[in-house]
């Protein structure tokens, strides 16, 4: 077997290496084209600017999950922390406290409840689908005891509050900006750092990681967290385009972002994967929402479309 | 059953890896199949039991020629390959794992299970061997699990079979149960085809060898009419002047100082040395406590009480991070699953330990780290195309010499080797004892676990036997024999 193992064709690797990088690119580029053609305004300026603010929830709560699941983990419980920090958020604004001051504890207030998913997952020693799932229905639970079932309103007016989901910044809507940056941010930790290495390595291989001097519990409570914090950034976003905190707001977001992140390439079993290809794929499920809009497709069929589109990018991923 | 196989031929693409082998297994033989990593003998045998189609090349059994589509067509004509990972079934029983996919139903569709248990029972008692039937696989010593196998391999009537590397996870004792096993099935007409790199076993147990090198046949004798001398120059190709380095220690002061340390049920009351420039040398039956003992020290699985003093200075490592930031580096014996990212490149695997070393500011310098790599690469002498290749892909020694890289690259004050030539070939050996002496030369100290005992003669300056969690004795350089340490390790003084 070793002698199997021995052959290296530098050549095939580099056309995997690329058709990997650029896979869901190209997938992009083609449901773009395929859209476009079938209903030219796709391509109008207003249509695409309106796409990246759509897009943006959706990519900041994927972002974090693609830390989380190169650890070869994963975090059911984003949506629910956005609804609850929303919330919480809201609730400062209405009791007086300076709308980005709670916008700022609402993200740290998302952190730490991320950090509680990555201490039941390391300390307590639980699957992460599991020790998520527990507390996604505690944190939903709370959002409905601490609004009462109902909508939080009565934000106020500030501007910085308004510009935050519905304002543009050089002609840019907020959102999509936000999430740029935090993109730029997220690509430097995840592949210029020591802790970005520190997340492939924990998916790679969690033993030999912990063996070779990582603090592999510290590590993964960090990206917890992280997921927990881009949640409750992404929440304030949409609490900011309604002007309001919906209990039931971000139901099944962490699917969404789980759909992107697999759409991007990136291995749910952990070590393999690329924030860029989380990007695509946000944009990949953001086109096809706008586009099957746009083509007047049922809401009813668009979840279909959804579910095939998913089924047919990862078998082609398998066959590579 | 008689076996040839003539001229055969097999490429991965652009790598031929068989280049006209021939090989002959006569009935009631133990046939020997040596050969450095990658020379051809597993894909010799996974072509003869069909698991790869050869290129080209006759293969007969007893006089016929016979092609088999895949190793179950060979199983059914009674060539059964046992695979150096071993297929077991951890979660399952053992006896779920002797009737794995041949259950015996009744015509109900279910289990007989009563019969099973007989039959099991029936060839457990003819390899004298005791294992509870309802025991989960998965906590059977990795003996138990080789005894599992070969008895799987002897319900279907197997006629060969073919061992590979079937004593690298067994202690001495199992060992010499698997050699009786072994001569009671040649006895019974079975052909047996071993392959290993234990030179002294396979002068224990084996008829004739054959030798491998490059993809070819490079002989074939009987045993009697060769050497270990003969065998390790035609395997290698040229001449090994010695299997081990001459050592000439300068013993400086003492690094690691280990005091009572006690894990109930593990190990008791542990107190040892070592010097910078020393190899102490472990040694012990498996299960004994030896590999126990290292990882607490390493701050893995933890101790009940004692000390640990690291250059005189009594520390506490409750993990590894603590561990590597004192300046220990360990090698563990299972490389695969503990040791290294096997689909991560071999640079990635080599700074693992040293990454902020490289990111002073945050952010990793990648020329440095190329820099670091490439030397670490060139000291140890990896054998690869460049760095960026997953380190799954390279051979055994090649593999072990990257985790080792990752040690040498942090600078330790300590390593502790874990079975550190395990599955590695005898040219690769040799540059990893050189590599001990290169260290200890700069005033390393290392501890080396092994179960090979002439590599534990040949290399340490010291020896500590380990009996039942104590340590049972300390031999020198000079005092110390086989016979004395298997006397040692089996409870005695």
């Amino acid at each position: 077997m070793n002698s199997i193992n021995a052959v290296t064709k530098p050549k095939t690797n580099m056309m995997n290496a690329i058709t990997q990088k650029l896979g869901p690119l190209l997938g992009l580029i083609i449901l773009i084209i395929i859209v476009s053609i079938l209903n030219p305004s796709f391509l109008e300026p207003l249509n695409i600017l309106n796409l990246l603010r759509q897009v943006a929830i959706n990519a900041l709560i994927a972002f974090g999950m693609t830390f989380v699941i190169l650890t070869g983990g994963i975090d059911l419980s984003v949506g629910a922390i956005l609804a609850l920090s929303s919330a919480l958020t809201a609730g400062m604004m209405v009791s007086g406290i300076d709308p980005i001051l709670a916008i700022l504890i609402g993200c740290i207030l998302g952190g730490l409840m991320g950090m509680v998913n990555g201490l039941f997952i390391t300390k307590g020693k639980m699957a992460p689908f599991i020790a998520t799932l527990a507390t996604m229905t505690i944190f939903r639970g709370l959002t409905l005891v601490y609004t009462g079932g109902n909508p939080i309103t009565g934000l106020g007016d500030n501007y910085l509050f308004q510009l935050f989901g519905r304002g543009y910044f050089l002609g840019i809507p907020v959102p999509a900006v936000t999430m740029i940056l935090t993109f730029v941010v997220l690509f430097i930790i995840l592949h210029k750092t020591p802790f970005g290495r520190k997340t492939y390595a924990i998916g790679g291989n969690e033993k030999a990681a912990l063996i070779s001097g990582i603090k592999v519990p510290k590590v993964k409570v960090m990206i917890y967290s992280l997921s927990g914090m881009l949640a409750a950034l992404a929440g304030a976003i949409l609490t900011s385009r309604l002007n309001s905190a919906q209990p039931t707001a971000g139901t099944s977001y962490e699917l969404d972002a789980i759909a992107a992140v697999v759409l991007g390439g990136t291995s749910l079993s952990g070590g393999k994967g690329r924030i860029f290809g989380t990007l695509i794929g946000a944009l990949i499920i953001g086109t096809l929402n706008n586009g099957l809009n746009l083509l007047g497709v049922s809401s009813f069929y668009q979840m279909v479309v959804k579910g095939i589109v998913i089924l047919i990018a990862v078998l082609l991923d398998r066959k590579k | 059953m008689r076996i040839t196989m003539e001229n055969i031929y097999k490429a991965f693409g652009a790598n031929q890896v068989l280049t006209g082998v021939d090989f002959e297994l006569l009935d009631g033989e133990v046939h020997a199949l040596m050969g450095e990593n990658g020379a051809g003998k597993s894909t010799m045998m996974n072509v003869l039991t069909g698991l790869h189609a050869r290129d080209k090349g006759i293969i007969t059994i007893d006089g016929k020629e016979t092609y088999f589509k895949n190793p179950k067509e060979a199983e059914q004509c009674g060539i059964t390959f046992i695979h150096q990972e071993l297929n077991i079934w951890p979660d399952m029983t053992v006896l779920e794992n002797l009737f794995i996919g041949k259950e015996l139903k009744n015509s109900f569709g279910l289990l007989k299970i009563a019969e099973m248990k007989a039959l099991a029972k029936k060839q457990f008692d003819r390899l004298a061997v005791s294992i509870p039937l309802d025991k989960e696989a998965g906590n059977c010593s990795v003996g138990e699990q080789q005894m599992i196998e070969i008895a799987k391999a002897l319900m279907t009537e197997a006629k060969v079979i073919i061992m590979d590397e079937p004593t690298a996870a067994l202690t001495e004792r199992e060992i010499s149960k698997l050699f009786d096993v072994i001569s009671s099935l040649k006895k019974a007409g079975v052909s047996i085809v071993y392959i290993s790199h234990r030179m002294e076993e396979i002068f224990a147990i084996c008829d004739r060898i054959t030798v491998m090198r490059d993809g070819k046949t490079v002989d074939t004798k009987a045993i009697p009419e060769t050497n270990f001398d003969e065998v390790v120059r035609k395997m290698v190709g040229r001449e090994l002047t010695d299997r081990f380095p001459n050592r000439n220690p300068n013993l400086g002061e003492i690094v690691l100082q280990v005091k009572g340390l006690t894990k109930k049920g593990q190990f008791e009351d542990v107190n040892f040395s070592v010097r910078a420039g020393e190899i102490v040398g472990v040694s012990g039956l498996m299960g004994a406590g030896r590999t126990e003992i290292m990882r607490a020290i390493f701050g893995l699985g933890g101790f009940d009480h004692g000390e640990i003093w690291l250059k005189g200075k009594k520390v506490t490592i409750k993990t590894p991070d603590q561990a590597v930031k004192a300046g220990i580096g360990f090698i563990t014996e299972d490389r695969k699953d503990e040791g290294l990212i096997l689909d991560f490149s071999i640079r990635d695997n080599m700074v693992l330990p040293t990454l902020y070393s490289f990111a002073p500011k945050g952010i990793i310098n990648e020329k440095s780290e190329t820099d670091f790599v490439t030397m670490l690469i060139k000291r140890l002498t990896v054998k690869t195309e460049s760095p960026d290749i997953a380190v799954g892909k390279l051979s055994g020694g090649n593999q072990q010499k990257v985790v080792i890289a990752k040690w040498v690259g942090i600078g330790p004050k300590l390593l502790i080797l874990d079975e550190p030539t395990r599955g590695v070939d005898v040219g690769a050996k040799r540059e990893i004892y050189d590599l001990m002496n290169e260290l200890t030369d700069r005033g390393v100290a290392i501890i080396m676990v092994s179960s090979e005992l002439p590599e534990v003669l040949g290399m340490s300056d010291r020896i500590l036997v380990v009996h039942e969690g104590k340590i049972n004795g300390e031999l020198s350089k000079e005092a110390a024999t086989q016979e004395k340490i298997m006397t040692l390790a089996t409870g005695g003084q």
